[in-house]
């Protein structure tokens, strides 16, 4: 909680990762004079700040997935560079990287499809170990332990298969592989959305636990905008791969700048039958396709208080106080 | 609730018998479905309330079966259905949409071809008729362009659109009964809001009951009128909407709201309810909810609560609320 009014202001923080310009687009055939692409991901800058969870949220297809992916060099960008500690990773060879790379982490949503079923938790959680060059088997054994151990796996299930395991459970594994390297900076790609309610809450005070006691920086990627607001200290706010605006979680859920993030949080269902209003103001239509993303504003189409500069220009990024917006006329 | 009741499930019972033993996933569960009213069952996965939809439908396969209890609709017992006579019922008066509509559309065909089927398999009208029947249902469902769309393969529909085009080959029919089985969970927020309020308005202008099965809290308190809380295949709580969620009783689901994470405060941390779903193989011998409940005495160690009826139309399995009236013996 006191991370949050530091973060506040830009000048204090340490700047743990910064995307510049940041592009990345999957080539789908077409012709050669027209090739076409999916443009996941365009023109899109991000900071975070060391000790912060910033969380990316948007609906699917947003690119947001593919963003966090690009961030940390699962997927090369197309163009734009991505700077972690100063330091250029993007340019970096192969081998300069894998030592950076045990520094950044990422948490997968399905814990059925990210855990090898033939692999046992004790291979599992020590294969990032042995590959940065724990060799000793005692200390590997004691270091894997204490890793099930903090993340609330009994130790007697050192040897057994993921199949064994519940959902939460295998996400409390994949927990442990994560922090095993004492990385800075984890990504987790929407952690708890393939969990039952009871399960997501245990695994959400996991990982503000851990967070606290590792000192890790969290990009927290989900489309729950409730579970965002729990866990977040600022939001990022996509829509067909670009920024709609940028903000301290409360401000931004208080009083939203963007349209787009007016109407996500207008949809959400809310558990209380008392917010239930007769006529919801909702948006009308559907996601326009990434292949062929709307000129200008890319929310244009879907906007209701679009004018004819949102089809022609792109908005720039406006600053309002610790907030970014990117909007021709934003809200309030 | 003053309305007749149209589907009246009692003390249903359906079983899979495994290699390993007999599954008691739905045990002993009674719904009532009043006329143009949306019912939620809400629970996690694995309490057993998408096998009750599939009981209802007739569509439990082996290793599963019902094993007691009744099912009426509109006062005509469908428990036990010959395959020919289910037919008739099935797609006509009481239809079903899944969670996720590419798998249960038909790739091979136009969409508008697959709606007209149902309309052409329950009722004596000429294909011409038929169309225009699509073709208004389609409109009923918000589907813009609907003539450009009835031609049009599944996969060159949006999911949201999909979703509508399952919804619209549910209700061409004005089936009595439509029921929804997590027909939200693989939409965005901003197409799942569409979409409930269509739910809401086609319930509301043609008096159709839906039975809306979640695991969203949100989405119950959203469009149910009265909600029934399932865990390890029991009721376990069920009451209207705004007594569910303002005078929530069952330490489960008083649990289940607490552990969501909320949009107007700011929690440090979030309640958990401890532990994980019994395996359905070995339930406790007390009450199902027993090896995770806080308040948990001895006696629920070692006796099975029944549902005990605290107010008007709120009922209870537990025994802090044990009571003379019962509303299911055991």
């Amino acid at each position: 909680m006191e991370n949050k009014t530091e973060t506040g202001t830009e000048t204090g923080k340490k700047i743990l990762l910064k995307a510049e310009h940041l592009v990345k687009e999957f080539p789908i055939g077409g012709s050669r004079k027209a090739p076409l692409a999916v443009h996941a991901v365009s023109d899109v800058d991000l900071t975070i700040y060391e000790g912060e969870t910033l969380a990316l949220v948007g609906e699917s297809g947003c690119g947001k997935s593919t963003l966090g992916r690009t961030l940390i060099r699962l997927l090369e960008p197309t163009s734009g560079r991505v700077l972690f500690e100063g330091e250029e990773i993007t340019a970096m060879s192969p081998a300069e990287f894998a030592d950076k790379r045990r520094q950044m982490q990422i948490i997968f949503q399905d814990p059925y499809a990210s855990l090898n079923p033939r692999m046992s938790v004790k291979q599992i959680i020590s294969e990032p170990l042995t590959t940065y060059g724990m060799k000793d088997k005692k200390e590997l054994e004691d270091r894997v332990k204490a890793l099930m151990k903090e993340v609330g796996i009994p130790e007697e299930f050192y040897n057994r298969y993921p199949h064994q395991f519940s959902g939460g459970q295998r996400q409390r594994i994949g927990i442990a592989r994560a922090i095993a390297l004492n990385p800075k900076l984890i990504i987790c790609d929407e952690p708890v959305s393939a969990l039952d309610v009871s399960i997501q809450s245990q695994v959400l005070n996991l990982l503000k636990d851990i967070q606290e006691e590792y000192r890790l920086t969290y990009l927290f990627i989900s489309h729950d905008l409730s579970v965002v607001k729990f866990i977040a200290d600022r939001v990022c706010v996509m829509f067909l791969g670009s920024i709609c605006e940028i903000g301290p979680t409360d401000e931004l859920y208080d009083q939203p700048l963007h349209p787009y993030t007016r109407f996500l949080l207008n949809a959400i269902p809310k558990a209380d039958p008392r917010l239930r209003t007769e006529e919801k103001t909702l948006l009308s239509g559907e996601i326009p396709s990434p292949v062929d993303p709307p000129s200008g504003c890319r929310f244009h189409t879907r906007c209701p208080y679009a004018q004819d500069i949102c089809s022609q220009e792109r908005p720039a990024c406006r600053q309002v106080g610790e907030r970014q917006v990117f909007c021709h006329f934003p809200l309030a | 609730m003053n309305e007749p009741i149209v589907l009246d499930i009692r003390d249903l019972k359906s079983h899979f018998f495994t290699a390993k033993g007999e599954v008691p996933a739905v045990d002993g569960v009674s719904i009532q479905v009043p006329a143009g009213k949306i019912i939620g069952i809400v629970g996690e996965s694995g309490c057993g309330k998408s096998m009750t939809a599939m009981s209802v439908m007739g569509l439990l396969r082996y290793p599963g079966r019902v094993v007691g209890g009744t099912i009426r609709l509109d006062g005509r017992d469908i428990t036990h259905l010959k395959p020919k006579e289910l037919a008739k019922v099935r797609g006509n008066e009481i239809s079903m949409i899944f969670q996720e509509p590419m798998t249960s559309l038909n790739p091979v065909y136009p969409v508008g071809k697959q709606v007209q089927e149902a309309i052409l398999l329950h009722q004596k009208v000429s294909k011409e008729e038929a169309k225009e029947r699509v073709l208004q249902i389609f409109r009923a469902v918000g589907i813009p362009e609907p003539e450009k769309r009835y031609r049009c393969y599944p996969h060159q529909l949006s999911g949201g659109l999909r979703q509508r085009v399952m919804i619209g080959m549910a209700m061409v029919c004005r089936p009595k009964v439509m029921i929804a089985d997590e027909p939200t969970t693989a939409l965005d927020v901003t197409i799942e809001a569409q979409i409930l309020q269509l739910m809401r308005r086609l319930c509301e202008e043609q008096g159709t009951s839906i039975i809306l099965i979640t695991h969203n809290m949100g989405v119950v308190a959203e469009v149910c009128d009265y909600v029934y809380v399932m865990y390890a295949g029991k009721v376990m709580e069920q009451a209207e909407t705004f007594e569910l969620f303002g005078e929530t009783e069952h330490p489960y689901t008083q649990g289940l709201l607490r552990s969501i994470p909320k949009m107007d405060e700011k929690a440090h941390r979030l309640y958990t309810i401890e532990g994980v779903v019994p395996n359905l193989l070995h339930l406790p011998k007390g009450c199902n909810f027993c090896t995770r409940c806080e308040e948990a005495t001895e006696r629920c160690w070692r006796e099975k609560p029944c549902l005990y009826q605290t107010r008007e139309g709120h009922g209870v399995r537990c025994f802090k609320y044990e009571s003379e009236v019962q509303l299911d013996g055991e």
